[in-house]
């Protein structure tokens, strides 16, 4: 639409007011000065923003660009028309009705005969404590956007100091709010959506849809609370906000935008005492006329008969009809369609007609696909016959068609408007041609040669077909395929990484990745779980010498690593002090004694020549440890899943059958590999002759004396499915039988599955015994060096884990019963010592048995 | 995106709810999701928010005699439930590993790994069983203090 330009050979007899320039109230001077080919009227435009009109239905697309040009409306500056005086960064203070006079923030006062409000609508904040803190932010311009984008800019900036992520809350999950949540996502923060409904976008989509949308919606990674609203917002000294949430969770967050709904901007007509709606609006008829004759509301600002629209189109009806009403027409607001469709992060959403099946007697149809994440509801009337509404969401491309039949008779049977083209076949009966993968043009025949030439897993077939790797839409279908070619899936260790415990190693290794949350980040999805955070951790440990305690990998640590003691059926620990080799000197069992005297321990000597103390509380487990580490004494690691005990019998030292000194190279190797992390626990056992005392076949790791030095047994088993060990080597001398070990254990901790002990993880090696003998023995894959590199690191890193916990007081600090009782002892911890030893008794549980 | 300014949406708020049946669709019920057990509360300080670790939690001591175990997670969010695990009835959920199942935020028992929600308690492999669900407290974050809401009898 281009105004009239210049040339005016009529001056203008009469005056408008427009209050508000936002895309409604730039309509209606274009619509106005096009038609008003007499130039009959002035135009004075009052833009409280100092940005004329821009795009606010695309306000989110300024995110990004940082472009305020490029969501500048066409012609919003009216340049070259004489008749509009548009006057940015000015408000409407005061309007007097009597003498038709408009105040403006600058003190003009201006005279009217006719009056427009498009004052629009203002973001609606809860009035909950502490909503006005540094840090909330509202989603409505594109000063609230720049605000957002520096604090987001900040609180990155912080967290990144601080090695965590910056999230930011948005409060409201409807169709403004997921807008917020998709620029926080830009911006590089975690979005948290919080919606009171129990559902995203209660307005548009039902609850069916509503489950569909939070799905899809989870999986770009917005954290979204349904059913909850804010309570409170308490800033805390670093910047931050915790927000109080209503259904009793707090989250901490580095910023809050309120995107809870908006109220129309009718301050300035109520003040002007003009009619106003109950729930807010200046109250218009039909031809959007308020209760003075000479003042008009257009836009959200406007109640048409009571009635407030929050979409544009109606808005630009509105300044349509008035526009044509101050030159005389005879226009009237003729309603409008509420229907949506939109794509929000992607997303399609579409709500037509009769949505929420409102009609009496109104049938619903749905189609929801689980795996696809889409929703297809339509409403019919009550004969099953003439379509009423409906919402699509995750695919709304049926929306166009199904919205020409609202308010008609559908054609034969309704349902299959939202059911996909024709019956679902199982992909096993799809003909060799059928594409699978639509994006990359994979066809069905392409992805089982794949199979067929030995690709047994998603990642390979990816690799060599590229099927599913643009939208991944095809992988169900192509793991089906997998499937049912009869291959054995998934190696993933959990539904969080794809990948298995050995891959994870490598790309640990190979990355230099060293925490998990950029681990997850790049390789696997969601925040973690039981499973994979231990398993990260020990990989973690297994590839440098920091203390496993240190930083980030505390908090993934299993709770017997977190607190260096193995946990107990009540909850209390038991402490086992390192004895290499079996050795003990008096004064440290002396020590042991007190110990358990002093703090009232169980004491029992367990299978691998150690002395166990049981029913430790939590925060005694520092002071029995500075007892310990004073006689010098060091962690056992009988919490880990690392190096537990070398056995060994006395050998040549006292033995007369002995040949070589068995406890001697028992506490050299002890020395050697403590505190080294794997995949499941390790044991050794050292014989000092054929005689074989200290049970070495039965370890992970066997050494047995002979005349010419040691043989080498590996992958000895007890527990569940007992295992011999098997012969590696023969005769070693000192040096290669460490060397031999050194690579041996490094082999096993980069390529074992987790929880994968050394026999069941020989057993899966492809070429069995002789290929662990050539890789370990004749260097086969080239890798010894990198091996006896990795485990020569982590001799030279070692460090005993408890003496540093005991000099770093911020690492002692968990070592508490309570964090509002530091000293106090755990009430439910309780023992029985009527017997003849003590045992733990739970309080409130069924008794155990007493011990005989 | 099409033709939206703004959602005419619904205020969050305990307000009073006004009937609109012009603007809104039928059906939009607004109705709680997950709530803690309405009534008065008496609210328990556990510790500053700046103490708790993302990912781990600690115990508080309650008045009483009770126990809760109280978390932040990595994504901000802070939940507490109780601190016994209803499988062994031993006071150690605070020393579970967090993290989540199918987006659920979980944590799992020290002992036997039996995982719960946390934010219904729930056990996730008996989720009707009430008998081994964790019973969930509110929390609240009050001048950088997180308190603890017990219900009061």
């Amino acid at each position: 639409m281009s105004a009239p330009t210049g040339t005016n050979t009529v001056a203008p007899t009469r005056t408008v007011v427009v209050v508000g320039h936002g895309m409604v109230g730039h309509r209606f001077v274009e619509a106005l000065r096009s038609r008003d080919a007499e130039s009959t009227w002035k135009v004075v435009v009052l833009s409280e923003e100092a940005e004329a009109a821009y795009d606010r239905v695309g306000l989110s697309a300024y995110v990004g660009a940082w472009d305020r040009s490029a969501l500048a409306l066409a012609g919003n500056t009216y340049a070259g028309d004489q008749l509009v005086d548009l006057r940015l960064g000015t408000r409407a203070d005061h309007i007097d009705r009597d003498s038709r006079k408009v105040t403006t923030s600058d003190g003009d006062v201006i005279a009217y005969d006719d009056l427009v409000l498009a004052t629009g609508s203002y973001p609606f904040v809860p009035p909950v404590p502490g909503h006005d803190s540094a840090g909330c932010f509202v989603y409505r311009t594109l000063d609230d956007l720049d605000g957002i984008r520096a604090a987001a800019e900040q609180a990155i900036a912080r967290a990144t100091a601080e090695g965590r992520t910056a999230n930011g809350l948005v409060v409201g999950g409807g169709l403004l709010g997921l807008e917020a949540a998709n620029a926080l996502r830009l911006l590089g923060l975690t979005p948290h959506v919080v919606e009171f409904a129990p559902r995203l976008m209660p307005l548009q989509v039902d609850e069916g849809g509503g489950a569909v949308l939070k799905g899809l919606i989870s999986n770009l990674g917005v954290q979204v609370h349904t059913g909850a609203g804010t309570s409170s917002i308490d800033a805390q000294d670093d910047g931050r906000l915790a927000v109080d949430l209503s259904d009793g969770t707090a989250l901490l967050t580095d910023l809050v935008v309120f995107s809870a709904g908006v109220r129309p901007a009718d301050a300035v007509g109520r003040a002007a005492g003009l009619d106003i709606a109950e729930r807010g609006g200046v109250v218009t008829d039909v031809t959007c006329r308020t209760s003075d004759e000479n003042v008009w509301a257009v836009g959200e600002v406007a109640a048409v008969e009571g009635r407030c629209y929050g979409l544009v189109a109606p808005g630009y009806t509105m300044a349509e009809v008035v526009a044509d009403r101050l030159l005389g027409g005879e226009a009237t607001f003729p309603g409008a369609d509420l229907s949506t469709k939109l794509k929000l992060l992607g997303v399609d959403v579409a709500s037509f007609g009769d949505a929420m099946a409102a009609t009496p007697g109104a049938l619903e149809i749905v189609h929801t696909d689980a795996t696809k994440g889409t929703y297809a509801k339509i409403v019919v009337s009550d004969d099953a016959k003439t379509l009423l509404g409906g919402i699509l969401v995750g695919d709304a491309s049926a929306y166009t068609t199904l919205k020409a039949y609202v308010g008609r008779e559908v054609p034969g049977d309704p349902g299959a408007l939202i059911s996909p083209a024709g019956a679902e076949l199982g992909a096993d009966a799809l003909p060799d041609d059928a594409v699978i993968c639509s994006c990359n043009n994979v066809t069905k025949g392409s992805i089982c040669g794949a199979i067929a030439e030995g690709a047994c897993d998603l990642a390979t077939i990816k690799g060599c077909t590229n099927a599913g790797t643009t939208c991944g839409g095809c992988l169900p279908t192509v793991k089906k395929l997998l499937v049912d070619s009869g291959v054995e899936l998934s190696k993933a260790l959990c539904e969080h990484f794809e990948q298995s415990r050995a891959e994870l190693f490598e790309i640990v290794a190979s990355t230099g990745i060293r925490t998990f949350s950029g681990l997850i980040s790049r390789y696997g999805t969601g925040t973690g779980c039981e499973i994979c955070k231990p398993t990260v951790a020990s990989i973690l440990a297994s590839t440098s010498s920091d203390h496993i305690l240190d930083g980030e990998q505390a908090a993934l640590q299993d709770s017997n690593d977190h607190f260096l003691a193995n946990i107990q059926k009540n909850g209390t620990y038991s402490v086992v002090p390192r004895m290499p080799g079996g050795e003990v000197t008096a004064e440290q069992l002396i020590t042991i004694g007190q110990v358990a005297k002093d703090f009232d321990l169980y004491v029992k000597v367990t299978g691998g020549q150690r002395i166990d103390l049981f029913g430790a509380r939590v925060e005694q487990l520092p002071a029995i440890w500075r007892r310990l580490v004073e006689v010098g004494m060091e962690s056992g690691q009988a919490y880990g899943k690392s190096l537990r005990t070398v056995k060994s019998c006395v050998g040549s030292t006292w033995c007369r059958y002995g040949v070589q000194d068995s406890v001697g190279m028992a506490v050299d190797l002890e020395h050697r590999y403590r505190g080294l992390r794997s995949p499941h626990k390790l044991k050794f056992g050292v014989s000092g002759c054929a005689r074989e005392c200290a049970e070495a076949r039965g370890k992970d790791v066997g050494v047995i004396a002979t005349d010419k030095g040691w043989n080498l047994y590996v992958c000895g088993n007890g527990g569940q499915t007992p295992a011999h060990a098997k012969l590696l080597a023969s005769d070693l001398d000192d040096e290669t039988l460490q060397r031999y070990i050194d690579r041996f254990l490094m082999f096993y901790v980069r390529t074992a599955d987790r929880l994968q002990r050394t026999a069941p993880w020989l057993d899966s090696l492809e070429g069995g015994l002789d290929h662990l003998k050539a890789v370990i023995c004749d260097d086969s894959l080239g890798i010894a060096d990198d091996l006896e590199a990795a485990m020569a690191r982590h001799v030279e890193g070692y460090q005993d884990e408890w003496k540093a916990v005991l000099d770093d007081p911020e690492k002692l600090g968990r070592f508490v019963s309570f964090v509002n009782a530091p000293e106090e002892a755990d009430p439910t911890v309780a023992f029985d010592e009527s017997g003849p030893r003590k045992v733990p008794v739970m309080l409130g549980m069924p008794s155990t048995n007493r011990p005989r | 995106m099409t033709s939206l300014i703004t959602p005419p949406e619904v205020a969050p708020v305990e307000e009073t709810p006004v009937e609109d049946v012009a603007v809104r669709p039928a059906r939009t019920v607004v109705r709680p999701g997950i709530l803690p057990a309405p009534g008065p509360k008496q609210w328990v300080a556990a510790c500053s928010l700046h103490v708790l670790v993302p990912g781990r939690g600690v115990a508080v001591l309650l008045p009483g005699g009770g126990q809760a175990a109280l978390f932040l997670l990595p994504n901000g969010m802070i939940y507490a439930v109780d601190n016994i695990d209803p499988y062994s009835g031993a006071a150690v959920m605070s020393r579970g590993l967090t993290g989540d199942h199918g987006g659920e935020p979980t944590v799992a028992s020290p002992l036997l790994k039996q995982v719960f929600s946390l934010r219904t308690g729930a056990a996730l492999d008996d989720p009707d069983n009430p008998e081994v669900a964790l019973p969930t407290y509110s929390v609240r974050v009050h001048h950088g203090v997180v308190r603890i809401g017990i219900p009061l009898p």
